[in-house]
């Protein structure tokens, strides 16, 4: 049976709607609406999906929603599920953004983000440090992770040079290695 | 005409972010420097705590707020479409992507950008840092202090879902003044 469009829609705006902060938060959602649910695909496909969504551009949440509405209902289907997933954001970051405009000027706003932009500093050092355990393991990893945060903080390197930078690093060294063992 | 402008600016970040969530953080920060006029890095770091406390993929709702600063209303929109349209883009290859992430190449690839990635996201860490703890070229000692704490806190309780704590930073911004 061929899969509506506002289906489609309906589900990944609920996924959108109720995970916080993206990544692995929303796999739970991801099984219960298009796994449990829905049946459109099986949990063995939204992880092999998921896996693809890490290593592709942009961000995992959209391309998550983006493939499986591909794959449901084609580039159309890919489009619909990508704006079900970006509703809830674009609504609810609007309205908090314009009524944090109008209370800027409060010196009491103005305080207290003062110290939720410690809090925010402090959350990302956790987070470096959770990502630096799984990436940062050995010497080449070490030595890109410090070429990298000193080419961008040092001397202003944008990083969309780092990025591919770091991808033609990544294929030269893998050519390298299957040539010398060849 | 700006909304082009935005549209490209976040689509060059949807096109270049790669591991979700933070990643777009180093984007967002090159972007204060080269468009000043639409955010600052002081205001970057209240976006990652509005988006970390609200529904939603932390780097759309960053895109929609950011673009909402910028230009209203439909500088949000147009920036969140900007975003979003490299992924749309991307799977009209889809058929190449069935086995994308076992490709030798993609491996060789992400073998650098793994430590790369997180080193970027350092570098976002690194300004927001500078921006809290130095206040008109002096360290902001009570600011500093606050850091260490809070970072000792998080390390020591990491299932508190970081809501509690930018609440608890929002208590402690109000109490002791520590907006510098």
């Amino acid at each position: 049976m061929k899969v509506r469009l506002i289906d489609l829609y309906i589900a990944f705006f609920k996924i959108g709607g109720l995970t916080f902060g993206g990544g692995y938060a929303m796999l739970p959602m991801l099984q219960r609406e298009v796994i449990d649910k829905h049946g459109w695909a099986t949990i063995e496909e939204v992880l092999d999906i998921y896996a693809i969504g890490q290593c592709t551009p942009g961000i995992i949440a959209v391309n998550t929603a983006t493939m499986i509405g591909y794959r449901k209902r084609g580039v159309l289907g890919a489009i619909v599920a990508t704006l079900g997933e970006i509703t809830p954001s674009v609504v609810i970051i609007t309205l908090l953004a314009s009524v944090l405009t109008q209370v800027k000027d409060s010196v009491w706003v103005a305080r207290a983000f003062g110290g939720i932009r410690i809090a925010v500093c402090a959350l990302i050092v956790q987070s470096i440090i959770t990502l630096a355990k799984k990436s940062v393991v050995d010497l080449p990893s070490i030595l890109l992770y410090i070429a990298s945060t000193a080419l961008t903080f040092f001397l202003g390197v944008s990083p969309i040079a780092i990025v591919v930078l770091a991808i033609l690093c990544g294929l030269l060294v893998g050519w390298t290695k299957r040539r010398s063992s060849t | 005409m700006i909304f082009l402008a935005l549209f490209w600016e976040f689509f060059k970040i949807g096109l270049f972010s790669i591991g979700g969530g933070l990643a777009t953080l180093p984007f967002l920060y090159k972007l204060a420097e080269t468009h000043p006029q639409w955010l600052t890095a002081a205001q970057i770091a209240d976006m990652v705590a509005i988006s970390e406390s609200t529904p939603g993929p932390l780097g759309i709702n960053m895109a929609t707020y950011a673009g909402y600063h910028a230009a209203g209303l439909f500088g949000g929109l147009v920036a969140t479409v900007g975003e979003v349209t490299p992924s749309v883009i991307i799977i009209l290859i889809a058929r190449f992507l069935e086995n994308f992430d076992k490709n030798q190449y993609v491996g060789d690839a992400f073998w650098a950008l793994r430590p790369t990635v997180v080193g970027l996201i350092t570098f976002a860490g690194l300004r927001l840092l500078s921006i809290v703890v130095w206040s008109a070229g002096s360290l902001n000692l009570p600011a500093s202090i606050a850091f260490a704490l809070f970072v000792v806190l998080v390390l020591r309780f990491k299932k508190v879902h970081p809501l509690v704590w930018i609440a608890l930073g929002a208590g402690a911004g109000i109490l002791f003044n520590l907006g510098g």
